[in-house]
């Protein structure tokens, strides 16, 4: 149990650095790359600019051998931290992972060089699905990496007569599990799920339901335990609670090490994520960028980075070389009539999100 | 030979002009940049326009944020006394101890600031949280004397107020015990002789003669406790629960999650007039205990 509790390396993928560390690695690596502005042939690199947990043991270092250049890997914690770097101009990043909305948001702000599709053969082995997106029409910016939906992980058997936890009624609308419970402290992604669990779609909020959902929170508070900053898994796996909203791989890694826990997408329906590989505009390495992409697309490479990270692979080719037990894996791929009422947030603009962050200021404050 | 500056102004110059032009550059500049954000519009995602208007400050001082900016100073000035009174005793041990046990004292004082913030705070999670060391110890001693297995309840201590508390005391002691031991350290203790060999008891002592002497150094250590505390960040965010927000976790947001850089500006800068305004009350009392000292 002790060591449960010191675990601090095996976070998640919005982790631990977002406190503290990430800001100074980013910022050392900026510098450290002004020294070797004009590399020779041989020194060949990709900056890579990821989520934490978020790649194969091994896939950097094979890329390296399959192709090249040698992969410079740099953790980030939340897509505003991403946003936040590159605000400033490119430090010097050539592969970014921003997730869907923040796709539209950088492609805004002119951040995202376009893709040269003739580069990414390995595009042909996306599910079709994948091919083209709502967020980033004609794939022009993003190539998928991943997919991932939010729901409750929880404990077994602390359950009790609710069986499965499977509405949101349980953590947003219930003092079942008082004490035990622990939201997501993103803001517009808690405000969108409260509205899926008021039966509306995630986006187009009205504001009559925003303040709604305020009241909601308010009144839920005194049950909540904490607010947590993606680490909710470490939080279940520590028994510091026994409901938590989380993404399905977060807490299929956590399956791996601790039986009595679970996932369920609620029934209401849930909030999609798409992660995606792009390259950010002053990128120093555009070719190799593409490369390195093209590299991450290819099935194997995909199935070894599916087989650590355990979320859910837009990548057809990836996807079959995997085993059943993955494949059939509800907490990975949650059951069809479920996902069929998920679905992806937009970006609605500045505005929205400084509107949503002062509802959640507010109810924190309360 | 005593020499004046002004005797050798190419030497000052070269030593002092590193160190000022290092402020101006990565201090004064940086900071002047985000005192004009503070008076600035965003024009799109990164933007942003510097129109020289009030309406951050308008919003900072609504009162949802003056009601957050008022919990982080009753924090802070709960940590600051807690500080105070845990740190004092210490102090005075510290001051009256034999030359070798004192180099200890200090040591095992300065121990702490090796160890990084992040680590220390995720060490005092790791014995606060529901299955942590406090709880099964208390655990084993409710199996050992008997009681019954079914009703153990664990104590709360993690993620509530309580904890942002305990651990902001817990981070800050070393703040408080440094100022108030160099103060204490260097006390003409004959006077406490005095005092003592006149018939006043070991208490009034203290709360007549040293608290008076020492009083400089307690109003350093209550400045330098509580400054941080105001600002405290990490602590409120890991330790603290839903409730447990204080002013530098809703900058933090501004900044990164809302993309609200003015507005994050003006609550910095509303948090530094603070500051500034507590370095004032400092100086006054400093002055104050001067004058009664003479």
């Amino acid at each position: 149990m002790a060591s449960d509790n010191l675990k601090i390396g095996g976070a998640s993928r919005r982790s631990i650095l977002q406190q503290f560390g990430a800001a100074a690695i980013g910022m050392s690596f900026a510098g450290g790359m002004a020294g070797c502005g004009k590399p020779a042939a041989a020194q060949r690199v990709v900056n890579f600019y990821n989520w934490d947990t978020y790649i194969g043991p091994t896939t950097l270092d094979d890329f390296k051998a399959a192709v090249g250049p040698s992969v410079k890997m740099d953790l980030f914690a939340t897509n505003d931290e991403l946003f936040a770097k590159l605000r400033a101009g490119n430090p010097g990043y050539d592969v970014v992972v921003p997730s869907n909305e923040f796709v539209t948001r950088m492609i805004q702000a002119k951040m995202l060089m376009p893709l040269d599709h003739a580069k990414i053969p390995n595009i042909k082995n996306l599910l079709p699905d994948f091919q083209d997106a709502v967020f980033d029409p004609g794939r022009k910016f993003s190539m998928p990496y991943t997919w991932l939906v939010l729901g409750i992980g929880y404990r077994k058997s602390k359950m009790g007569d609710v069986g499965v936890p499977d509405s949101w009624k349980w953590v947003f609308d219930s003092n079942r599990f008082a004490g035990k419970i622990a939201l997501l402290s993103e803001s517009a992604d808690l405000i969108r799920l409260c509205a899926k669990y008021k039966g509306h779609s995630v986006n187009n909020i009205p504001d009559a339901m925003v303040a709604d959902i305020e009241k909601m929170l308010i009144k839920q508070k005194p049950f909540v335990k904490v607010f947590h900053e993606d680490n909710g898994q470490d939080l279940l796996v520590a028994r510091d609670v026994d409901v938590v909203i989380e993404y399905n791989g977060d807490i299929a890694q956590k399956m791996r090490e601790d039986d009595d826990i679970s996932f369920v997408v609620p029934k209401e329906g849930s909030l999609l994520n798409s992660d995606t590989l792009c390259i950010p505009v002053g990128a120093p390495h555009v070719e190799d960028a593409h490369a390195f992409i093209n590299y991450l697309l290819d099935g194997e490479v995909g199935s070894k980075i599916t087989a650590e990270i355990l979320y859910p692979t837009p990548n057809a080719a990836a996807r079959d070389l995997m085993p059943d037990t993955y494949k059939n894996n509800p907490v990975i791929y949650p059951p069809a009539e479920v996902l069929a009422k998920c679905e992806y947030g937009a970006f609605e603009g500045a505005e929205k999100a400084s509107k949503y962050e002062e509802v959640i200021t507010r109810v924190r404050a309360a | 030979m005593e020499q004046s500056w002004k005797q050798a102004k190419a030497a000052f110059a070269i030593v002092v002009a590193p160190p000022a032009l290092w402020l101006l550059l990565f201090f004064l500049v940086p900071m002047a940049v985000i005192w004009g954000y503070s008076f600035g519009e965003n024009v799109g995602l990164t933007e942003i326009d510097l129109t020289g208007t009030f309406k951050n400050y308008a919003r900072a001082i609504e009162p949802l944020y003056l009601g957050i900016f008022w919990k982080s100073i009753v924090t802070a000035a709960i940590t600051t006394l807690l500080c105070l009174i845990v740190g004092f005793p210490v102090a005075m041990a510290i001051a009256f101890a034999s030359p070798r046990t004192k180099a200890w004292l200090l040591l095992l004082i300065m121990l702490p600031f090796w160890t990084n913030l992040l680590i220390r705070t995720y060490a005092l999670m790791a014995v606060l949280r529901t299955e942590g060391y406090i709880n099964s110890t208390y655990h084993f001693f409710w199996n050992l004397i008997g009681l019954a297995p079914d009703g153990f309840e664990p104590l709360e201590l993690l993620n509530n107020n309580f904890a942002v508390i305990f651990g902001l005391v817990y981070v800050h002691l070393p703040f408080m015990v440094l100022p108030l031991y160099s103060a204490l350290d260097r006390m003409d203790r004959s006077l406490m002789e005095a005092s003592l060999d006149l018939g006043a008891g070991h208490l009034r002592t203290i709360f007549t003669i040293v608290v008076p002497l020492a009083a400089p150094g307690i109003a350093s250590g209550v400045l330098i406790t509580f400054i941080p505390a105001l600002g405290a960040y990490l602590t409120p965010d890991l330790l603290g629960g839903p409730d447990s927000q204080m002013i530098a976790n809703v900058i933090e947001r501004q900044f990164k999650r809302a993309n609200d850089w003015p507005f994050g500006a003006a609550l910095s800068f509303l948090l530094m007039y603070l500051t500034f305004f507590a370095i004032a009350a400092q100086g006054w009392v400093s002055r104050r205990a001067e004058k009664v000292g003479r």
